[in-house]
């Protein structure tokens, strides 16, 4: 992830071109590639939301929940260029009646937790104006 | 196809959280079978066991376990893990070994124990584990259920009222299962006003994780005439398949699904159920009954199109006439699914096989799905498992 530009960082396979998130890949899993070389490259910042949900209650570790508990809303974002769909928190303060399927979100970057003084950042799904 | 291979018997032991060893309830359930069957322990020739990942070595090696409690008595055995798909692996591979004339009767069983409460990952910081990393993020069982019934309500009008109808249509047809957990009837209110988990899903509407046991007993038909068995239900077809990639499904535990960007989009779990017609020859509108994966409420709906009941985004149309409900056109989970038995992982695709047995036999009651003919399973679980069988009468 890279902090200054707000996007995830995934690999691409340098011979088929198939992207993978999370990036830790050794062998290209599309079946009629035998490839094991991949580019580290930035994923699609903005995407459409396929689906949304939220959690009423606290998850079990290693998530790490603040005290007391906070409930957060998910949401599925389909990326075009790569046709994919990847899974995220909802930024802070959006809640499930703030989304549909179909809407617009874009990558933010927001303190998941902070343990031992340190903060643990990820990155979250933002409704666009 | 080879030659047939028949279910000559079905054993369970009820579902609950009784806290005893998960052998008890497997050597329950064989026994119960055995005695169905009319085949006695020492004629087995081999045993497939269905692996429990929580009780220690004795559920790594499930076959030899039940062999051992059943008594040494020199019958092969195989022991497979496949998640929510365990037991259909274990009946394939009994099937194979009929099948290949490498032996004439076979015992196949699932069993487990389960903790209390959702399910948790395994202790440790283990950041290349996508189990691990859901979790990390807040992303539960219950989320992957919810995004699903979610997306339902947004593209094909499932409403609250939908979900909470698949609840109160199993809790009542598993009302009178003596292997069922849960034996009370719900109202549509009762379920509405249960604590919502996971927007839109509730408490009521999310399965629990259940203790278990489901054997049954498969032979070579030439081996069951020669019993003179008059109950055989026949194996038409058993599908294990993996998915293809690019796999669109939104799968547990990933947090990502397969990029389509060099490949073909695919639904897995659209593709289980359709090797399992072909090998038996019969097409979804031939089902007199189904038994499917209610994880939630709401997922009950997505199999009604992954087994091919009805086109996609039509499932609403399906419950809300009735057609699911036992007397209905095509009763589904008359057992009570899921929402009345709990998750017992290892058990569950062969429970489905059991209640199958018993109503293409007539022999299943109060909810006795009048005329049935072809059922058919569908199950799906993690890392790519999932499962269909068809059994014909
Ligand atoms: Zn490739």
């Amino acid at each position: 992830m890279d902090e200054a530009d707000t996007h995830l960082i995934g690999s691409r396979c340098k011979r088929c071109g198939t992207y993978f998130f999370p990036g830790n890949v050794t062998f290209c899993r599309n079946p009629s590639c035998e490839s094991d070389e991949f580019d580290a490259v930035p994923l699609s910042r903005e995407g459409t939301i396929w689906s949304y949900t939220d959690a009423q209650y606290k998850p079990p570790e290693p998530y790490v929940a603040a005290d007391p508990f906070e409930p957060y809303a998910i949401a599925a974002v389909e990326l075009a260029k790569e046709r994919m769909i990847i899974l995220g928190q909802l930024a802070k303060g959006v809640t499930v009646d703030d989304v549909t399927t179909g809407m617009q979100v874009e990558l933010q970057l927001q303190t998941l937790f902070t343990k031992d003084g340190q903060d643990y950042v990820s990155w979250v799904w933002q409704p666009k104006r | 196809m080879s030659r047939d291979v028949v279910i000559l018997g079905a054993g369970m032991h009820p579902w609950g959280k009784w806290g005893k060893n998960f052998v008890e309830y497997g050597v329950h359930a064989a026994r119960a079978a055995l005695k169905d069957a009319g085949v006695s322990w020492q004629d087995i020739e081999f045993v497939a066991g269905g692996a429990t990942m929580r009780n220690g070595y004795p559920g790594y090696v499930a076959g030899a376990t039940f062999s051992q409690a059943l008594g040494w008595q020199g019958n092969e055995i195989m022991t497979c893990y496949a998640a929510c798909a365990t037991g259909s692996q274990a009946l394939a591979a009994a099937r194979a070994k009929i099948q290949a004339g490498q032996c004439e009767v076979a015992l196949v069983v699932g069993a487990d124990t389960t903790p209390k409460g959702f399910l948790a990952p395994q202790k440790g910081e283990r950041p290349d584990d996508p189990d691990w990393v859901r979790f990390r993020l807040g992303i539960t069982n219950p989320t992957y259920f919810s995004l699903y019934a979610q997306r339902r309500k947004d593209l094909y009008g499932a409403t609250d009222e939908d979900f909470a109808a698949i609840k109160v249509k199993n809790a009542e047809h598993g009302f009178s299962n003596e292997f069922a957990r849960y034996r009370k009837k719900f109202t549509v209110e009762e379920v509405l006003a249960s604590p919502m988990v996971a927007s839109p899903l509730r408490l009521f509407e999310i399965c629990a994780t259940s203790d278990g046991g489901a054997a049954v007993v498969v032979a070579s038909k030439e081996y069951a005439d020669r019993l003179g068995s008059q109950r055989q239900v026949k194996i038409g077809g058993i599908s294990t398949v993996s998915p293809k990639f690019a796999s669109a499904d939104v799968e547990m535990p990933d947090i990502a699904t397969d990029s389509a960007a060099a490949s073909n989009a695919y639904s897995f779990r659209a593709s289980i159920a359709q090797k399992a017609y072909e090998e038996a020859g019969v097409g979804p509108e031939e089902v007199s009954l189904a038994e499917v994966y209610d994880l939630s409420s709401a997922m009950e709906l997505d199999w009604y199109e992954y087994i091919g009941l009805c086109p996609q985004g039509d499932a609403e149309k399906l419950l809300r006439d009735g057609d699911t409900r036992i007397g209905g056109r095509v009763p589904v989970n008359a057992s009570g699914g899921l929402a009345c038995f709990g998750e017992a992982v290892p058990a569950q695709a062969l429970a489905q096989v059991c209640e199958l047995t018993m109503q293409l036999r007539g022999e299943a009651g109060d909810r006795q799905v009048s005329d049935a003919k072809v059922g058919v399973t569908g199950n799906q679980g993690l890392f790519g498992h999932g499962s269909s069988v068809v059994l014909l009468r």
